[in-house]
């Protein structure tokens, strides 16, 4: 049953939704193995990727439970595909102790979040910002992830291959972290040809089995990886551990190395992996922060705010982790005001917050139904101009 | 000169992580040198090999056998293996693990991947409780037996191995104690060679921390009870194999063919490519 669509980058312009487009970009990106367990508002992925997998000979398993789903995520990557799983807020607390594991075992993979609205079972259907937290701290221990915001279904796919690319470079889980209405609404979307499609693979070790340090880094401070059935012979494990990949509990040198350099791969690479959008920043007085779906309220009330004369601006992270610090710092340096709009009690508020001195930041909750229409981000850049 | 002697099976150990955290008189080594010896005999190609383990006192094996390993969170190591699995059928996929890591807090990654017929065998060190923590009641600790949480005796009924791997629909299983050396190796290589999801129990002494609280200080002591009460059934029913001081009924229970998950999967998937 070959068909027009075994391809695995459908090249062309579509009409789809947020979950598909995610799912197809992971294709795109060479994704060749997922493991989830079904939850509103992400099954859709799941469901599109137990047709689409096989049609490009990769591998759809359905787990029993979203811990075995990043469980047998880690496994996948270890043995050399690239590897995804896709959950909301219940299944993505599960998935939190491994993804720890794959910090601390550095394995490239990506988590997609389509949040809803919590705590617990919250509202399955409706659409949050409440995981932005527990994105970057949910696992214990001292780590750096990387996590990016989707706002539409386009970016839906191209960040999702952007997800891809930034695991495999520093060989840590990255999110996908998109909101129900970016998961769920139907947009067009144009996939490049395959050629066009930046992708990148790990690096891979080109040394001989027995001089491979599996955790010795190059200078990025990021370890090139052997997969299992390479002929490495080599271990792994979530304890504290050497360059050899041996268990080293006690020593606090060890620990220190480890946890820094994790940290550090990361951190010290903020600036590469950074990426915002701005819009009419430069002169503003009055400058929106907003990710997600609610961005596109806010550009839509800055324009508005625009043609009355008051000198609005908009600021979107699309790395929500590592945190666009440094442009955040520099834009509250000219700005008055600046306004958080979040679907959320205050999350990435505090995170501006912290990186802004001096500047009044005001904070605009949404909470339990759609997300901030236009008019309410315009009235409070009104209030605050 | 001192010629250097190394033991024969050397080469399947990491000797940079010797020496072992095992306690003296612990199972969990005779189980390592059975578990090596069945390869070795096997000769199987060790870059087709991983060896994958959770949490605990026997979690450590796969770190001191000398193949790819991963080392995962406790309760963990058969959801990582069937990753590892689908990724790459031609592997032999093997999780040596515990009694609480593969049926506590594992025991849903366990009957699933059993009911799958997913092909990865799983030999778990049942050691009727917690070693590394330090000797707490586990799900196959007998009844009436002591341990740091069960002071005053176990109350709790404990999981029967063999019947629960057999009704969820794993191809082979089979339990033995670690008296049983010949028969264990020999039942790891008839594991190896087969296809499917795979389930030996080795009945391990844990001296140290379990076996002080009842009654059995020493590892001796703890084998001389697997002397006195195992018995060898082959075939018999695994639901009237409950192990009791009394009785320890060892041997294989199943032994069936069935599609293998990984078989199933990649031939839909040459189906749907054609
Ligand atoms: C999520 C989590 N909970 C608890 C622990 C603590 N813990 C470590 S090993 C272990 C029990 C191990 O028992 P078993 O699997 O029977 O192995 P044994 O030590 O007896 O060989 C526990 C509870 C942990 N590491 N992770
Ligand atoms: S505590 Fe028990 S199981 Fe753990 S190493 Fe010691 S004897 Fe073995
Ligand atoms: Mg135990």
């Amino acid at each position: 049953m070959k068909t027009e669509n075994n391809r695995t980058v459908l090249t062309g312009t579509h009409f789809m939704n947020g979950d598909i487009a995610c799912a197809e970009g992971a294709l795109a990106a060479g994704c060749k193995f997922f493991a989830g367990y079904p939850i509103t508002p992400a099954t859709e992925i799941a469901e599109h990727l137990s047709k689409r997998m096989p049609e490009v000979g990769g591998i759809y398993i359905q787990m029993e439970d979203e811990i075995g789903s990043i469980a047998a995520v880690i496994g996948a990557s270890y043995t050399g595909l690239k590897a995804m799983t896709a959950t909301s807020g219940p299944g993505f607390s599960l998935m939190q102790e491994n993804i720890g594991l794959a910090v601390m075992t550095e394995a490239p993979c990506v988590i997609v979040d389509i949040m809803r609205g919590g705590p617990s079972t919250g509202q399955p259907t409706l659409p949050g910002q409440q995981d932005i937290m527990q994105a970057k701290w949910g696992s214990h221990g001292d780590y750096e992830i990387i996590a990016l915001a989707p706002s539409s279904v386009q970016e839906m796919f191209d960040l999702t291959i952007e997800a891809f690319n930034l695991s495999e470079t520093y060989r840590v889980p990255t999110m996908v972290l998109a909101d129900e209405v970016v998961g769920h609404m139907w947009e067009k979307v144009v996939i490049p040809p395959a050629e066009k499609i930046r992708i990148v693979n790990r690096k891979k070790p080109n040394t001989s089995p027995e001089k491979y340090l599996p955790y010795m880094p190059d200078d990025d401070l990021v370890p090139p990886m052997a997969c299992f059935g390479e002929g490495f012979s080599f271990h792994a494990t979530g304890l504290t551990h050497d360059e050899h990949g041996y268990p080293k509990t006690s020593s606090s040198g060890v620990q220190q190395k480890l946890v820094k350099r994790l940290c550090e791969k990361i951190r010290k690479n903020a600036d590469k992996i950074v990426k915002v959008r701005e819009f009419m920043v430069d002169d503003a007085e009055v400058i929106v922060v907003a990710y997600g779906i609610v961005a596109r309220a806010a550009l839509s009330a800055v324009k508005e705010a625009r043609k009355t004369g008051i000198k609005a601006g908009l600021l979107r992270p699309i790395t929500i982790w590592p945190f666009p610090e440094k442009l955040i710092a520099k834009i509250a340096e000219q700005a008055k005001k600046i306004v958080v709009p979040e679907m959320n009690c205050g999350q990435l508020v505090r995170e501006v917050e912290r990186n802004v001195q001096g500047t009044s930041v005001v904070f605009l909750s949404k909470l339990g139904e759609d997300p901030h229409t236009p008019m309410e981000i315009l009235e409070a850049i009104r209030r605050n101009c | 000169m001192v010629a250097e002697i190394s033991h024969p099976l050397s080469k399947y150990l990491r000797e940079a992580m010797m020496p072992h955290i095992w306690c003296s008189g612990c199972g969990n080594g005779i189980i390592l040198n059975c578990f090596v010896q069945a390869v070795d005999e096997l000769q199987i190609d060790l870059k087709k090999l991983v060896v994958v383990s959770g949490i605990g006192c026997i979690g450590r094996a796969a770190g001191y056998i000398n193949t790819d390993s991963f080392h995962t969170t406790h309760g963990r190591p058969i959801a990582f293996a069937t990753g590892v699995k689908l990724a790459n059928p031609d592997l032999e996929v093997v999780v040596i693990s515990g009694d609480g890591d593969l049926f506590a807090i594992g025991g849903n990654h366990f009957i699933h991947a059993a009911r799958r017929n997913i092909g990865i065998k799983v030999i778990c060190a049942n050691n009727f409780n917690y070693g590394m923590t330090g000797g707490q009641q586990g799900p196959t600790t007998l009844l009436e037996a002591f341990t740091t949480t069960t002071p005053y005796g176990n109350i709790e009924h404990p999981f029967n191995l063999v019947h629960l791997a057999a009704a969820s629909g794993a191809t082979y299983v089979a339990r033995w104690t670690t008296l049983h050396v010949r028969r264990l190796t020999q039942s790891i290589k008839k594991m190896l060679q087969k296809e499917g999801f795979n389930f030996i129990e080795v009945v391990s002494p844990c001296p140290e921390i379990f076996g002080r609280r009842n009654r059995m200080r020493t590892g001796l002591q703890m084998m001389e009870w697997f002397k006195k009460a195992s018995i060898i059934e082959h075939f018999s029913d695994p639901a009237k194999a409950d192990i009791t001081p009394e009785r320890i009924v060892v041997g294989e229970f199943v032994d069936i063919e069935k599609p293998c998950y990984e078989k199933l999967l990649y031939d839909k998937m040459a189906q749907i490519l054609t």
